[in-house]
């Protein structure tokens, strides 16, 4: 595939994460905030929402395996997880922490079981949507290319 | 938006200073990069504590960004001890909360601005701006 091809598919890709609601302006927000000094700086902030995002779905996982159930500690792990994935733009992983959070103050149990399947699946959907986009952007670069904003 | 931008770091013709305070690394790792874009020195913090420590020992920022739910010391209680101890920074509270009555609170403790997150270019130039009329 040539570099204009490669560019193209770039564009129609990052298009089809708005549409579907992975990502929103957030996200564009954090490109804009990229420039020649700072060329990583999605890819380093993305890199650490997922981090953080992984240590989160850990935590949350032993919370809830629990005899009994601390819903404040749970309740903590979500807000975080939430602010994080609005940071990057995250907007589906955020829409599920928000139901979430809503479950821990009524300490739902099932409510919060379900929500953690929810947001581990959302979760892994967007990294994977993100990790195929910036192997897009590193195979324009090493065609030569530049990378379209 | 890059007029806009270039037109608030022109209009320094003294640096203006601020402290992030938010326990999410994520959010400080990005409102790092808008203040140093705009060419604004900025230190960070994890808690409130932390800010409050920072006035303690005689640190002084024109513009405290002060996330509302943290661990330790939240945002409003940090805000209240900064202005009984007589800082005048400008504090903007930065959350995502949507209780009125939360930000109404928040706002209470003393704040001089509130702005919802994230917090993007566009309303990070309209506090700058805040500081700049003021003085």
């Amino acid at each position: 595939m040539d570099v204009v091809q490669l560019q193209r598919q770039l564009v129609d890709y990052r298009a089809s994460l708005y549409h579907e609601a992975f990502l929103d302006e957030q996200f564009t927000q954090l490109q804009e905030l990229q420039d020649e000094n700072n060329p990583d700086f999605v890819v380093e902030v993305v890199s650490l929402f997922f981090e953080d995002s992984e240590r989160l779905l850990n935590e949350l996982t032993k919370a809830l395996e629990q005899q009994s159930i601390d819903f404040k500690r749970l309740d903590a792990h979500v807000h975080q997880l939430k602010g994080s994935s609005s940071s990057i733009g995250a907007q589906r992983v955020q829409k599920v922490c928000i139901a979430f959070r809503n479950d821990c103050e009524e300490q739902n149990v099932e409510g919060c079981l379900k929500c953690l399947q929810q947001v581990k699946h959302e979760y892994s959907l967007v990294k994977t949507k993100l990790e195929t986009m910036f192997k897009l952007e590193q195979q324009i670069l090493a065609a030569g290319g530049s990378v379209p904003m | 938006m890059a007029q806009s931008r270039h037109a608030v770091e022109k209009e320094q013709s003294t640096k203006i200073t601020a402290l992030v305070v938010d326990d999410n690394r994520i959010n400080r790792t990005i409102h790092r990069r808008l203040l140093s874009n705009l060419g604004i020195e900025n230190e960070v913090v994890g808690s409130g504590k932390e800010a409050v420590d920072a006035h303690c020992s005689g640190k002084k920022f024109d513009l405290i960004l002060m996330d509302m739910e943290m661990p330790i010391m939240n945002g409003i209680e940090a805000t209240r001890k900064l202005r009984e101890m007589g800082n005048r920074s400008m504090i903007a509270g930065v959350s995502s909360r949507s209780m009125e009555e939360d930000i109404q609170e928040f706002i209470e403790a003393g704040l001089d601005d509130y702005q919802e997150k994230p917090l993007t270019m566009s309303k990070l130039i309209s506090l700058i701006r805040k500081i700049s009329l003021n003085g």
